[in-house]
């Protein structure tokens, strides 16, 4: 996933959980001062919640692909 | 037939018509009309020699014979391309074509059209042969072969839109990890043109930047229906694909060249959807685990904040509030026990009131305005309240608190206003 300047709305879900990881690490260490820990807390329970959610609303996507007329490739869904 | 198999003499020639003198050309044209019609497809097995590809037309020549004859052949590119293993000299092969004469040398010849090798399947020494060729240059190189994605979220899927396959990966997905996008490119996967199909489109989903994994594959079938996925160019197509590719062909105990140079073989088409995907339970206990641990962790931090608290809550400043509160039940309670008592003070008032109207009604009635020593007059038409409505000798009854006199009026005094 080498996708550049992303937001933190666009995080793929690797993104994501990657990131819950680096919370949990950064939480378990113990170091973070109360503030800090307090945003990571936040932070890392908006992530985990998001992530459920994907997975558990998430719906197939199924597409197709094909090449147009001009020799380009077109994706086009389909139905499942 | 016998008459043309008869070659004329010279000094017959005479007697016979003009027409029955053959030129060379018109004899083989006439052999070779009578090969063709008598042989338009035999099988013959035998053992190749002189085998030559002539370059750059890709005909080949050779000769193939047994321990008592040989006859010449010649296979034309179109068919020599599909021969699927290297042809050598002493190979033991079964030709399959139809016989013919080449006129400019009146040499009859096999013309084949396929050509397998006699015992071993052809294909199977094909794919040895592939598979030897391929391993030497590298393409199977552990090196080479690049790790899948832990969370891809566009998949591509070269195969046949109408496959087992392509149901059985979009099935597996939905079920494990639907929170992807599955990409098909469809494509042909057996007979001619599948392997350049399958091959162009690993290509041209290469200039789509966005796809994490790919899944190349079909579902089973015959060593021939799968060749497509043992030919070079598809074989070169993976190995030259950025988006690393899982292999899924045929059944488990089907292993095609695709799988040897793919990043990752799949025994069948679900297993390489389960091997692309994460399973969605495991990620979700994952995620719950690491809430648990975030909470755990921020836990002593939060009961400090919650000791602070405690300890602010007992300062004067934060107590004052509630102290106001208290003032101010207390008020109610205050005005709760006034109203009670004024509500009190007025039932007895009202009662007290009562009493004393009750007396007063008393004090008006008759009897008590006898019993204070006052006495009525009456005669036969009632009351007597004037003087002037007795005169002397009438009879009159007097009416005292405790019975009445009889009376007779013997004099008689008005009281002057």
């Amino acid at each position: 996933m080498s996708k550049a300047s992303k937001t933190k709305e666009e995080l793929t879900f690797e993104e994501s959980l990657n990131r819950l990881e680096q919370i949990v690490e950064v939480l378990e260490a113990g170091n973070a001062s109360l503030d800090e820990s307090i945003k990571l807390y936040e932070e890392g329970m908006t992530l985990a919640k998001s992530c459920m959610t994907r997975l558990n609303e998430a719906k197939l996507k199924l597409k197709k692909i094909q090449k147009n007329a001009g020799g380009a490739l077109e994706e086009s869904d389909i139905e499942n | 037939m016998n008459e043309e198999s008869s070659i004329p003499f010279e000094g017959e020639r005479a007697s016979r018509s003009a027409e029955s003198v053959l030129k060379v050309r018109d004899l083989t044209r006439l052999a070779k009309e009578v090969l063709e019609n008598s042989f338009p497809s035999v099988i013959v097995e035998g053992e190749i020699s002189n085998f030559k590809r002539h370059m750059p037309s890709g005909h080949l020549y050779f000769t193939l014979k047994d321990e008592e004859a040989q006859v010449r052949c010649v296979m034309w590119r179109s068919d020599a391309a599909r021969v699927r293993f290297d042809v050598a000299d002493g190979m033991k092969v079964i030709v399959k074509g139809r016989v013919s004469l080449y006129e400019p040398r009146g040499d009859f010849q096999l013309y084949a059209v396929s050509l397998v090798p006699a015992g071993q399947g052809a294909l199977q020494l094909a794919f040895e042969q592939m598979k030897k060729k391929l391993e030497e240059e590298g393409l199977f190189s552990e090196e080479h072969k690049k790790p899948l994605p832990r969370f891809p979220s566009r998949i591509g899927i070269v195969t046949s839109l109408e496959g087992a396959a392509v149901r059985d990966i979009i099935s597996v997905i939905g079920r494990r990890f639907p929170a992807v996008e599955l990409l098909i490119f469809p494509v042909k996967v057996q007979g001619d043109g599948a392997a350049e199909e399958v091959a162009a489109a690993i290509r041209d989903i290469n200039k789509m930047s966005d796809l994490d994994v790919l899944i190349v594959g079909r579902g089973g079938g015959s060593l021939e229906d799968l060749w497509a996925f043992n030919e070079e160019i598809v074989a070169r197509a993976i190995y030259a694909s950025k988006i690393p590719v899982v292999s899924a062909v045929g059944h488990q105990v089907d292993f095609t060249i695709s799988d040897f140079v793919a990043d990752v073989r799949a025994a069948t088409p679900s297993a390489a959807a389960e091997l692309v995907v994460p399973d969605r339970m495991e990620v979700t206990a994952g995620i719950a685990s690491a809430m648990r641990v975030i909470r755990r962790a921020v836990g002593q931090n939060i009961d400090r904040l919650e000791l602070e608290l405690e300890k602010l809550s007992h300062h004067y400043a934060l107590r004052q509030p509630l102290s106001l509160v208290d003032q101010k039940s207390q008020m109610v309670d205050e005005l709760a026990r006034r109203m009670e008592s004024q509500t009190q003070f007025y039932v007895e008032t009202v009662e007290n009131k009562l009493s004393a109207f009750t007396k007063h009604l008393n004090a008006l009635s008759p009897a008590a305005v006898l019993a204070r020593g006052y006495a009525i007059v009456e005669d036969s038409r009632g009351i007597v309240s004037s003087v002037r409505k007795l005169n002397i000798g009438d009879q009159a009854t007097i009416r005292l608190s405790d019975g009445t006199l009889d009376s007779q009026i013997t004099g008689k005094h008005e009281q002057g206003i």
